[in-house]
This record gives C-alpha cells, sequence and structure tokens, in this order.
C-alpha cells in the first residue's frame, strides 16, 4: 500500500506503524461520571466495519507525524490521508 | 454409511458405484432449537457435539458460502498444546486430547499426524520463558520437552544453527503437537453431523437478527426468516461484520494472515518448526509442500490478501534458519481474515442478548482449537454455563481486568 503523506508525498506503507481506529483520538473524559465504563469501551471496543475505516498511522522511519488514513479494509484502498494533528483540532481539541 | 477398510476394498471391488454424499441439501425449516451461523471448522464442530455429545435436536448450520470455504480452508493446519496461562493451557490441552481420538470418533481420516512441533530459543531469557512454559504444559497434563542444540541438528540438521543474529540454543518440543487435514475436519464434522439429523445449509447469508424486548426470536437470511430457540454465531474472521446486525461491538479487530505453500518436495521438514523471533513457522504437507507463514500484515483487513511488506519478511525469516528454502519456489499463497482480540484469547460466551451466543476472537490460533471450541460452545448452548475448560473465556474480562494475554501485548491487536 501506498500512503499519500499530506507533507511528503506517497510513501511505501512499511514506513509506517499502525495503531489503529482514528476514534482513539477521542480520549474520553476521566472526571466524568461514566468514566469507568466509557474507559473500558474507548480501550477495548471497536466497530471493525468491513468497508471505510478511519485509522491512525505513525511514520515511523519518516517525519514522526500521526497521520488519519481513511482507508476500504474490503480493497485496501485509501482515499484520505490527513494530519491526525488537523483532525484533532477540527474536532475541538489542543486549540 | 460408516467408513472401513473393509468397505474400501469392498467398493474398489464394485467399481465405486456404493459411494453416497455424505452429508444431505435440505430446505431449511421455520424454526429449529439450535442456528449455529458459520459452516467452518467451529461451527460444524458445535452442531457435532451438540447432537452427539449433548444430545440436543432440531439443530442447523448456517453457512454463507460452501462449509470449509473459510478459515478452516485456509490456516497451515497445525495442532499443539503449548501455552503458558491458566485460562489457555487446560483448553488446548482438552482440545489436543480431543483431537488424538477425533478420527475414531467420526468416523473420518483426518490425517491427524502428530509429528511434534519444536519452539527455537535463542537467548538465555528465552530459554527461562521456554522452560517456564514447558512447565506449565506438563503441570496441566501435556507433554513438554526442552531440546538442546545438539539434538535440534540431529533431527533438523538443514536448520541453520549459527545465524549471527539468531543462532539456535535449543528448543521447546511437544511431541505430541503437529498436522491435521484440515479440510477432512471440516468435512468429517459435516458428515458427523449430519447423519445425526443437523441441517446443514449451504449458501444460506444471514442478513441480520430478529431481536425482540432483549430477545433473539431467529434469524433474517437469504433464504427468509428462520426461527430459533437459540442462536450460536461462530463466524471467526468476520465476527464483527455480523455481530453488527444485533448492534454489538465486540473487543475484536480483523486482520489479514498469509500464508505460504511450496512446490511438492520429497520429505525434508519432520515436524513443524517454529522461529518466533524470526517471524516465521514452517512445516512439510503430507504432499510435499512447504507450509510456511508468520506475522499478520497488521492492519484492519477483511481483504483475504495481503501485501508485499509481508511476504518480503516471511521469505526473509525463512532464508535466516532454513537456507534450502531459496530452492524451493512458492506454489500458492493465500490470506485469511483473523478476528484478532484485545488480549490474543478467544471469546466462548453469551451476549446480552438472550438466545444469542458468540465464539469468536481466536486470532491466528483458531484451527488447533476446533475440537474443543466446538465441544465448549455446545456445552454452553445447552447449559446456558461455561464449559469448566472454557470459564475464562468471556466478555466481561476486559471490563474486570482479567485478561488472558499470553504475549502480555496489553489492547493492541496487531502485536498478539
Amino acid at each position: 500500500m501506498i500512503i499519500n503523506h499530506p507533507l511528503l508525498g506517497p510513501r511505501d506503507s512499511a514506513e509506517f506503524i499502525y495503531l489503529g481506529d482514528a476514534n482513539l483520538i477521542d480520549r474520553p473524559n476521566w472526571q466524568a461520571p461514566t468514566a469507568a465504563k466509557d474507559f473500558y469501551e474507548y480501550a477495548y471496543l471497536r466497530d471493525n466495519p468491513a468497508g471505510w475505516h478511519d485509522e491512525l498511522w505513525f511514520h515511523e522511519a519518516g517525519d514522526r507525524s500521526w497521520l488519519v488514513v481513511t482507508r476500504n479494509t474490503l480493497t485496501h484502498e485509501i482515499s484520505n490521508v490527513a494530519l491526525a494533528r488537523d483532525v484533532a483540532r477540527l474536532r475541538g481539541r489542543s486549540k | 454409511m460408516r467408513y472401513s477398510g473393509f468397505r474400501v476394498i469392498k467398493e474398489a471391488l464394485m467399481g465405486h458405484s456404493g459411494w453416497k454424499p455424505i452429508w444431505r441439501t435440505p430446505d431449511p425449516q421455520a424454526h429449529y432449537d439450535y442456528i449455529i451461523i458459520g459452516g467452518g471448522g467451529h461451527g460444524l464442530a458445535t452442531a457435532y457435539y451438540l447432537a452427539k455429545e449433548f444430545k440436543q435436536k432440531r439443530i442447523a448450520v448456517l453457512e454463507k458460502g460452501w462449509i470449509g470455504g473459510g478459515n478452516v480452508g485456509r490456516n497451515t493446519t497445525i495442532i499443539r498444546s503449548n501455552y503458558l496461562l491458566d485460562g489457555n493451557e487446560p483448553f488446548y490441552e482438552f482440545s489436543l486430547k480431543l483431537w488424538e481420538g477425533l478420527e475414531q470418533d467420526f468416523n473420518y481420516n483426518a490425517m491427524v499426524s502428530q509429528r511434534g512441533i519444536l519452539n527455537l530459543i535463542h537467548t538465555d531469557a528465552q530459554r527461562d520463558a521456554f522452560i517456564r512454559r514447558g512447565n506449565a504444559m506438563i503441570l496441566n497434563g501435556s507433554d513438554a520437552e526442552m531440546l538442546t542444540t545438539a539434538q535440534i541438528k540431529k533431527r533438523y540438521p538443514f536448520l541453520n544453527t549459527h545465524d549471527a543474529r539468531f543462532p539456535i540454543k535449543g528448543g521447546l518440543a511437544q511431541r505430541r503437537g503437529g498436522t491435521v487435514r484440515h479440510d477432512a475436519v471440516a468435512w468429517g464434522y459435516a458428515r458427523g453431523a449430519d447423519s445425526r439429523g443437523v441441517d446443514i445449509i449451504q449458501n444460506c447469508e444471514v442478513t441480520g437478527f430478529r431481536i425482540e424486548n432483549g430477545k433473539c426470536l431467529g434469524v433474517e437470511t437469504s433464504l427468509g426468516f428462520i426461527g430459533a430457540t437459540k442462536v450460536g454465531c461462530a463466524v471467526a474472521g468476520s465476527s464483527g461484520r455480523l455481530m453488527s446486525k444485533a448492534n454489538m461491538r465486540l473487543p475484536i479487530e480483523s486482520h489479514v494472515l498469509q500464508a505460504f505453500v511450496s512446490e511438492g518436495l520429497k520429505p525434508i521438514m519432520p515436524g513443524v518448526v517454529t522461529f518466533g523471533a524470526g517471524h516465521f513457522y514452517c512445516s512439510q504437507s503430507d504432499k510435499g509442500g512447504l507450509v510456511f507463514g508468520g506475522d499478520i500484515d497488521g492492519y484492519n483487513s477483511y481483504a483475504q490478501r495481503g501485501n508485499l511488506p509481508v511476504v518480503e519478511d516471511v521469505c526473509e525469516g525463512g532464508m535466516a534458519i532454513f537456507p534450502a528454502l531459496g530452492r524451493a519456489r512458492i506454489l500458492r499463497m493465500w490470506g485469511g481474515i483473523m478476528d484478532m482480540s484485545m488480549d490474543g484469547s478467544p471469546i466462548i460466551d453469551k451476549t446480552h442478548i438472550d438466545g444469542l451466543y458468540f465464539n469468536g476472537g481466536w486470532c491466528y490460533g483458531g484451527f488447533k482449537a476446533t475440537p474443543a471450541s466446538g465441544f465448549c460452545f455446545a456445552h454452553l448452548l445447552t447449559n446456558d454455563a461455561p464449559h469448566p475448560k472454557a470459564a475464562a473465556y468471556r466478555f466481561n474480562r476486559f471490563e474486570k481486568g482479567l485478561m488472558i494475554d499470553e504475549k502480555g501485548m496489553g489492547n493492541q491487536p496487531n502485536l498478539h
């Protein structure tokens, strides 16, 4: 697979480390009354879709940036790549 | 029809005109006591033990394609019980004991071959860990043996014992481990289940569950609605896809694992050798092909095919430990979809929906578990209580912190 890095252009996926579902960006609030349940679901449960999947890849052998890659788990086709930093900011994190 | 040597001779004299199809092709009935979703090894074994051991009736197995066309047809056929942890080792030893009596039990030649499995060690730390593991196996009634480099060299003279990075310093052997003809496992269980009245319904895809007031009443399929008192799901690889139809999120990711087989060669590999440090393992099939594989590709996938970096990684590992492999040509390669669970161990449990039961999360170790998985799942379906050997395989272990994490990797499925 080739991942089209937003800053560096097309890179071999072997340069990256895969973490998993991009929902891992949304860490639950540890002070919420439901924190124990929220963290269980955050840490252990996955949507695991057959089809389009937003996922976190780390460019370890490159610029060490975190990316959100939108990839089809049925075909391995990649439709979109964004810096995880930008995705997190769009979701209201780290203003 | 019972199979026997006498029967083979008789059929040979009769021009083989007396063999019959070994399972029926029934139309689905309106309602069953038990529906098993998934006509793979685990689903068929579940139906077989439900009918044979637990004396249940009115059972159907629903399969979206043809039986044995999923992971039971796409694995590397290894059986073993070399686990460390208390939640795992008794279960896998139970499975190995069932393998040992399987062919007599279901009267079908599954070519169970206890040719032994060897895990190589390269460092003092690995030796300590494998001695501990071997002791855990022995404590649980299994067999384990530490081999010296000289013993390994004698039995496997083709191994490179002097690799600069990973010199072979010994190994943990389980002589009762080995290989099985994988398709015959599915066919043997299917035949045994069918002859006890189980309806095996192929080309019948489950498209949804009918759930009312927290109770599962049956399944919607491509052949219409089929009612059931209890529904058991055994579709490892596609668990996420199936259980999402019941609005369940699972502690599972689906990943692709590749495997390879070389052209047929004369016997060279006596048993199974695993080179964990180099991400490579190998055995030789009865047809002569070297069957080998390594790590999962490492990203979510339902594609049943992998990518080239892992092919290179596996072949590098193979060349490091088994240089003669380089003279063989790869005949076929394929990918299977694994239910990678959050701790590397499976789940056999009730769901929060009444009448809906789940069996999955087998990671890349489901084949060896087939008999015990079927037996314990049938026990759960019949008695509504887990079998003692599978009592640890519960959904709630993640919430309670009771993970069964053999590799100590935490909730990172692509590292198990």
